[in-house]
Protein backbone atom coordinates (compact mmCIF):
# COMPACT_ATOMS: atom_id res chain seq x y z
CA UNK A 1 0.00 0.00 0.00
CA UNK A 2 1.49 3.20 -0.76
CA UNK A 3 2.46 5.71 2.11
CA UNK A 4 3.36 8.82 0.72
CA UNK A 5 3.45 11.20 3.98
CA UNK A 6 3.12 10.38 7.36
CA UNK A 7 -0.76 10.92 8.96
CA UNK A 8 -0.96 14.21 10.54
CA UNK A 9 -3.14 12.53 13.19
CA UNK A 10 -1.64 9.99 13.95
CA UNK A 11 -1.05 10.39 17.72
CA UNK A 12 -4.28 12.07 17.96
CA UNK A 13 -5.66 8.75 15.92
CA UNK A 14 -3.43 6.40 18.75
CA UNK A 15 -4.92 8.21 21.81
CA UNK A 16 -8.94 8.90 20.33
CA UNK A 17 -8.67 4.58 19.50
CA UNK A 18 -6.87 4.03 22.90
CA UNK A 19 -9.93 5.69 24.66
CA UNK A 20 -12.25 4.35 22.49
CA UNK A 21 -11.18 0.92 23.52
CA UNK A 22 -10.85 1.10 26.85
CA UNK A 23 -12.68 -0.33 29.68
CA UNK A 24 -14.94 1.91 30.62
CA UNK A 25 -14.29 1.06 34.55
CA UNK A 26 -10.51 1.22 34.35
CA UNK A 27 -10.95 4.97 32.37
CA UNK A 28 -13.65 5.91 35.51
CA UNK A 29 -11.25 5.01 38.06
CA UNK A 30 -8.23 6.94 36.59
CA UNK A 31 -10.17 9.92 35.64
CA UNK A 32 -11.43 9.94 38.84
CA UNK A 33 -8.45 11.28 40.05
CA UNK A 34 -8.19 13.99 37.94
CA UNK A 35 -9.82 17.21 38.53
CA UNK A 36 -12.58 18.15 35.57
CA UNK A 37 -11.76 21.29 33.94
CA UNK A 38 -14.12 24.30 32.97
CA UNK A 39 -16.24 22.81 29.48
CA UNK A 40 -19.27 23.34 27.86
CA UNK A 41 -21.08 20.15 26.07
CA UNK A 42 -21.09 20.62 22.36
CA UNK A 43 -23.20 17.10 21.93
CA UNK A 44 -24.17 15.71 24.68
CA UNK A 45 -23.44 11.81 25.20
CA UNK A 46 -25.77 9.56 23.22
CA UNK A 47 -25.90 6.20 21.93
CA UNK A 48 -25.99 5.03 18.83
CA UNK A 49 -25.04 1.94 16.51
CA UNK A 50 -22.46 1.76 13.52
CA UNK A 51 -21.79 -1.00 11.38
CA UNK A 52 -17.95 -2.21 11.84
CA UNK A 53 -16.22 -3.41 8.69
CA UNK A 54 -13.22 -5.41 8.23
CA UNK A 55 -10.93 -6.83 5.94
CA UNK A 56 -9.79 -10.13 5.55
CA UNK A 57 -5.89 -10.36 6.45
CA UNK A 58 -5.98 -6.21 6.22
CA UNK A 59 -5.96 -6.52 2.26
CA UNK A 60 -8.74 -8.29 1.46
CA UNK A 61 -12.49 -6.30 0.15
CA UNK A 62 -14.02 -4.81 2.74
CA UNK A 63 -17.04 -6.03 4.30
CA UNK A 64 -19.59 -5.44 6.79
CA UNK A 65 -18.25 -7.82 10.21
CA UNK A 66 -21.13 -7.02 12.46
CA UNK A 67 -22.94 -3.67 14.20
CA UNK A 68 -21.56 -2.31 17.63
CA UNK A 69 -23.23 0.05 20.03
CA UNK A 70 -21.26 3.01 20.41
CA UNK A 71 -21.44 6.41 22.60
CA UNK A 72 -20.20 9.53 21.14
CA UNK A 73 -19.74 13.23 22.76
CA UNK A 74 -18.26 16.54 21.77
CA UNK A 75 -16.75 19.17 24.43
CA UNK A 76 -15.25 22.36 24.22
CA UNK A 77 -13.20 23.70 26.97
CA UNK A 78 -13.12 26.93 28.07
CA UNK A 79 -10.21 28.30 25.98
CA UNK A 80 -11.68 26.95 23.03
CA UNK A 81 -10.05 23.48 22.22
CA UNK A 82 -12.60 20.91 21.17
CA UNK A 83 -12.45 17.17 22.15
CA UNK A 84 -14.51 14.69 20.40
CA UNK A 85 -15.01 11.17 21.28
CA UNK A 86 -16.18 7.80 20.20
CA UNK A 87 -16.38 5.35 22.47
CA UNK A 88 -17.29 1.64 22.25
CA UNK A 89 -20.38 0.41 24.71
CA UNK A 90 -23.08 2.98 26.33
CA UNK A 91 -21.63 4.44 28.94
CA UNK A 92 -21.77 7.86 28.57
CA UNK A 93 -19.60 8.70 31.48
CA UNK A 94 -16.73 6.94 29.63
CA UNK A 95 -17.77 8.97 26.14
CA UNK A 96 -17.58 12.18 28.20
CA UNK A 97 -14.46 11.67 29.91
CA UNK A 98 -12.76 10.39 26.69
CA UNK A 99 -13.90 13.57 24.83
CA UNK A 100 -12.30 15.71 27.90
CA UNK A 101 -9.09 13.87 28.02
CA UNK A 102 -8.72 14.05 23.80
CA UNK A 103 -9.16 18.00 24.52
CA UNK A 104 -6.47 18.46 27.37
CA UNK A 105 -4.46 16.25 25.11
CA UNK A 106 -4.20 18.86 22.61
CA UNK A 107 -3.65 21.47 25.43
CA UNK A 108 -0.33 21.75 27.42
CA UNK A 109 -1.75 19.18 30.02
CA UNK A 110 -1.00 16.67 27.54
CA UNK A 111 2.08 15.20 29.55
CA UNK A 112 0.44 14.81 32.58
CA UNK A 113 -2.86 13.09 30.94
CA UNK A 114 -0.31 11.07 28.94
CA UNK A 115 1.28 10.14 32.54
CA UNK A 116 -1.62 9.82 34.21
CA UNK A 117 -3.84 8.06 32.50
CA UNK A 118 -2.94 7.26 28.66
CA UNK A 119 -0.05 4.94 29.74
CA UNK A 120 -1.51 2.58 32.57
CA UNK A 121 -4.50 2.21 29.95
CA UNK A 122 -1.65 1.22 27.22
CA UNK A 123 -0.02 -0.98 29.96
CA UNK A 124 -3.27 -2.77 30.67
CA UNK A 125 -3.93 -2.92 27.29
CA UNK A 126 -0.69 -4.30 26.22
CA UNK A 127 -0.92 -6.85 29.33
CA UNK A 128 -4.68 -8.09 28.07
CA UNK A 129 -3.24 -8.76 24.71
CA UNK A 130 -0.27 -10.82 26.24
CA UNK A 131 -2.74 -12.69 28.58
CA UNK A 132 -4.85 -13.27 25.51
CA UNK A 133 -2.10 -14.40 22.98
CA UNK A 134 -0.25 -16.95 25.70
CA UNK A 135 -3.59 -18.72 26.51
CA UNK A 136 -3.77 -19.03 22.58
CA UNK A 137 -0.44 -20.05 22.35
CA UNK A 138 -0.95 -23.04 25.14
CA UNK A 139 -3.52 -24.48 23.31
CA UNK A 140 -1.97 -24.58 19.84
CA UNK A 141 -1.32 -28.24 18.16
CA UNK A 142 1.60 -29.05 16.31
CA UNK A 143 1.17 -31.39 13.30
CA UNK A 144 4.29 -33.91 12.48
CA UNK A 145 3.92 -35.83 9.26
CA UNK A 146 4.86 -39.27 10.09
CA UNK A 147 7.47 -40.96 7.49
CA UNK A 148 5.79 -43.49 5.62
CA UNK A 149 7.85 -46.02 4.29
CA UNK A 150 7.86 -45.48 0.83
CA UNK A 151 10.36 -46.59 -0.61
CA UNK B 1 -13.78 22.94 10.67
CA UNK B 2 -14.11 26.09 12.95
CA UNK B 3 -15.45 26.14 16.19
CA UNK B 4 -18.80 27.40 15.62
CA UNK B 5 -20.14 24.89 13.38
CA UNK B 6 -19.91 22.79 16.07
CA UNK B 7 -22.49 25.10 18.26
CA UNK B 8 -25.93 26.37 18.42
CA UNK B 9 -27.29 22.54 18.95
CA UNK B 10 -30.30 21.32 21.71
CA UNK B 11 -28.80 22.06 25.20
CA UNK B 12 -31.24 19.46 26.10
CA UNK B 13 -31.39 17.38 23.00
CA UNK B 14 -34.49 14.94 24.25
CA UNK B 15 -36.96 18.01 25.94
CA UNK B 16 -36.09 20.89 23.33
CA UNK B 17 -36.17 18.22 20.12
CA UNK B 18 -39.71 17.68 21.51
CA UNK B 19 -40.99 20.69 22.04
CA UNK B 20 -39.45 22.05 18.94
CA UNK B 21 -41.37 19.54 17.25
CA UNK B 22 -44.66 20.01 18.59
CA UNK B 23 -44.17 23.32 17.40
CA UNK B 24 -43.60 22.73 13.80
CA UNK B 25 -46.41 19.92 14.02
CA UNK B 26 -48.59 22.70 15.03
CA UNK B 27 -47.86 25.47 12.91
CA UNK B 28 -48.38 23.15 9.45
CA UNK B 29 -51.32 21.46 11.53
CA UNK B 30 -53.01 25.44 12.13
CA UNK B 31 -51.93 27.26 8.83
CA UNK B 32 -51.56 30.93 10.34
CA UNK B 33 -50.35 29.83 13.62
CA UNK B 34 -47.06 31.72 14.66
CA UNK B 35 -44.96 29.39 17.04
CA UNK B 36 -41.68 30.64 19.13
CA UNK B 37 -39.38 28.10 19.07
CA UNK B 38 -35.85 28.76 21.30
CA UNK B 39 -32.70 26.17 21.63
CA UNK B 40 -30.97 26.47 18.19
CA UNK B 41 -28.15 29.92 18.08
CA UNK B 42 -26.35 29.91 14.88
CA UNK B 43 -24.39 32.48 13.50
CA UNK B 44 -26.03 32.31 10.14
CA UNK B 45 -28.79 31.06 9.84
CA UNK B 46 -32.45 32.04 12.52
CA UNK B 47 -33.09 30.59 15.27
CA UNK B 48 -36.34 29.49 13.80
CA UNK B 49 -34.28 27.83 10.99
CA UNK B 50 -32.02 25.86 13.22
CA UNK B 51 -34.89 24.42 15.48
CA UNK B 52 -36.52 22.77 12.26
CA UNK B 53 -33.13 21.45 11.12
CA UNK B 54 -32.10 20.05 13.83
CA UNK B 55 -35.98 18.64 14.56
CA UNK B 56 -36.68 17.18 11.18
CA UNK B 57 -33.45 16.78 9.46
CA UNK B 58 -30.93 13.75 9.75
CA UNK B 59 -28.79 11.57 7.23
CA UNK B 60 -31.50 10.89 5.17
CA UNK B 61 -33.03 14.38 4.06
CA UNK B 62 -31.25 15.73 1.80
CA UNK B 63 -30.72 19.28 2.06
CA UNK B 64 -30.63 22.06 -0.47
CA UNK B 65 -29.01 25.07 0.17
CA UNK B 66 -30.01 28.74 -1.89
CA UNK B 67 -27.00 30.03 -2.67
CA UNK B 68 -27.02 32.89 -0.19
CA UNK B 69 -27.36 30.04 2.36
CA UNK B 70 -24.74 27.93 0.91
CA UNK B 71 -21.78 28.61 3.08
CA UNK B 72 -19.08 26.56 4.68
CA UNK B 73 -20.39 27.72 7.68
CA UNK B 74 -23.89 26.28 7.28
CA UNK B 75 -22.61 23.31 5.34
CA UNK B 76 -20.26 22.40 8.60
CA UNK B 77 -23.12 23.00 11.41
CA UNK B 78 -25.96 20.86 9.16
CA UNK B 79 -23.04 18.47 8.97
CA UNK B 80 -22.32 17.95 12.51
CA UNK B 81 -25.50 18.58 14.31
CA UNK B 82 -27.73 16.36 11.82
CA UNK B 83 -25.67 14.71 9.74
CA UNK B 84 -27.81 15.30 6.50
CA UNK B 85 -26.05 15.69 3.12
CA UNK B 86 -26.38 18.30 1.11
CA UNK B 87 -28.19 17.91 -2.55
CA UNK B 88 -29.46 19.65 -5.85
CA UNK B 89 -32.82 20.62 -6.30
CA UNK B 90 -34.25 17.72 -7.95
CA UNK B 91 -33.16 15.52 -4.73
CA UNK B 92 -33.96 17.35 -1.83
CA UNK B 93 -36.18 16.90 1.21
CA UNK B 94 -35.75 20.13 2.72
CA UNK B 95 -34.44 23.43 1.07
CA UNK B 96 -33.09 26.15 3.10
CA UNK B 97 -32.79 29.69 2.08
CA UNK B 98 -34.38 33.48 1.13
CA UNK B 99 -37.79 32.88 -1.10
CA UNK B 100 -36.22 34.82 -4.02
CA UNK B 101 -33.57 32.21 -4.47
CA UNK B 102 -35.99 28.81 -4.05
CA UNK B 103 -35.96 27.01 -7.91
CA UNK B 104 -39.55 26.13 -7.41
CA UNK B 105 -39.51 24.39 -10.73
CA UNK B 106 -36.90 22.01 -9.61
CA UNK B 107 -38.12 20.42 -6.71
CA UNK B 108 -40.05 17.20 -6.87
CA UNK B 109 -43.26 17.15 -5.98
CA UNK B 110 -44.32 13.76 -4.84
CA UNK B 111 -46.05 11.44 -6.87
CA UNK B 112 -50.14 10.22 -6.53
CA UNK B 113 -48.74 6.97 -5.11
CA UNK B 114 -45.71 8.72 -2.74
CA UNK B 115 -47.25 12.29 -2.10
CA UNK B 116 -44.78 12.32 0.88
CA UNK B 117 -41.66 12.25 -1.54
CA UNK B 118 -41.90 15.76 -2.23
CA UNK B 119 -39.84 19.04 -0.69
CA UNK B 120 -40.53 20.56 2.32
CA UNK B 121 -39.60 24.44 2.01
CA UNK B 122 -37.54 26.19 5.07
CA UNK B 123 -38.12 29.86 3.94
CA UNK B 124 -36.68 32.86 5.62
CA UNK B 125 -38.86 35.89 5.43
CA UNK B 126 -37.94 39.33 6.32
CA UNK B 127 -40.99 39.45 8.77
CA UNK B 128 -44.38 36.91 10.08
CA UNK B 129 -47.38 38.76 10.88
CA UNK B 130 -51.42 37.72 10.73
CA UNK B 131 -52.01 39.54 7.98
CA UNK B 132 -52.11 39.80 4.26
CA UNK B 133 -53.51 36.77 2.33
CA UNK B 134 -56.19 34.79 3.40
CA UNK B 135 -56.11 31.19 4.23
CA UNK B 136 -58.40 28.43 3.91
CA UNK B 137 -58.37 24.93 4.64
CA UNK B 138 -58.00 21.95 6.99
CA UNK B 139 -56.83 23.33 9.88
CA UNK B 140 -58.44 26.23 9.77
CA UNK B 141 -61.57 27.09 11.70
CA UNK B 142 -63.40 29.73 8.87
CA UNK B 143 -60.28 31.42 7.51
CA UNK B 144 -56.48 32.81 8.69
CA UNK B 145 -54.61 35.52 7.56
CA UNK B 146 -50.71 35.23 6.43
CA UNK B 147 -48.12 37.95 5.12
CA UNK B 148 -46.71 35.30 2.00
CA UNK B 149 -44.16 36.51 -0.10
CA UNK B 150 -46.41 35.44 -2.99
CA UNK B 151 -50.21 34.57 -3.82
CA UNK B 152 -49.91 32.51 -7.19
CA UNK B 153 -47.20 30.19 -6.55
CA UNK B 154 -49.23 28.69 -3.47
CA UNK B 155 -52.68 28.72 -5.25
CA UNK B 156 -50.92 27.04 -8.18
CA UNK B 157 -49.29 24.60 -5.17
CA UNK B 158 -52.64 23.89 -3.46
CA UNK B 159 -54.26 22.69 -7.07
CA UNK B 160 -51.45 19.81 -7.48
CA UNK B 161 -53.04 18.23 -3.98
CA UNK B 162 -52.24 15.18 -3.18
CA UNK B 163 -48.64 16.26 -4.78
CA UNK B 164 -47.14 19.48 -3.93
CA UNK B 165 -44.46 21.19 -1.70
CA UNK B 166 -45.04 22.43 2.08
CA UNK B 167 -43.57 25.25 3.14
CA UNK B 168 -42.55 26.44 6.41
CA UNK B 169 -41.35 30.47 6.88
CA UNK B 170 -39.32 31.70 9.46
CA UNK B 171 -38.32 34.67 10.80
CA UNK B 172 -36.03 35.22 13.96
CA UNK B 173 -37.26 32.46 16.74
CA UNK B 174 -40.41 32.21 15.34
CA UNK B 175 -41.94 30.40 12.53
CA UNK B 176 -45.43 29.48 10.35
CA UNK B 177 -46.50 26.70 8.39
CA UNK B 178 -47.91 26.51 4.95
CA UNK B 179 -48.82 22.67 3.73
CA UNK B 180 -50.16 22.49 0.10
CA UNK B 181 -53.60 21.35 1.64
CA UNK B 182 -53.68 25.46 2.47
CA UNK B 183 -55.98 27.80 -0.17
CA UNK B 184 -54.58 30.97 -0.83
CA UNK B 185 -56.80 33.86 -1.88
Amino acid sequence: MPNSSPDPNADRKAWMSLLAKAPSADLAQLWSAVPVPPHTVLRAPEVGGIMARGRAGAVGAPFNLGEMTVTRSSIKLSDGTVGHAYVQGRDKGHALSAALIDALMQTDAAAQMDRTILTPLRDAMLLRTATRAAKAAATKVDFFTMVRGED
Amino acid sequence: MRTQALEGGFANAPIDAAHAFRAVMNAMARPGTIEQVRGAQLPVLSIAAGVVLLTLCDPETPVYLTPSHDTQDVRDWIAFHTGAPICAPADAAFALGDWDQMPLAAFPLGSAEYPDRSTTLIVKVPTLSKDGATLRGPGIERSAALNLPDLQTFQANAQLFPRGLDFIFTCDDRLAGLPRTTRVS
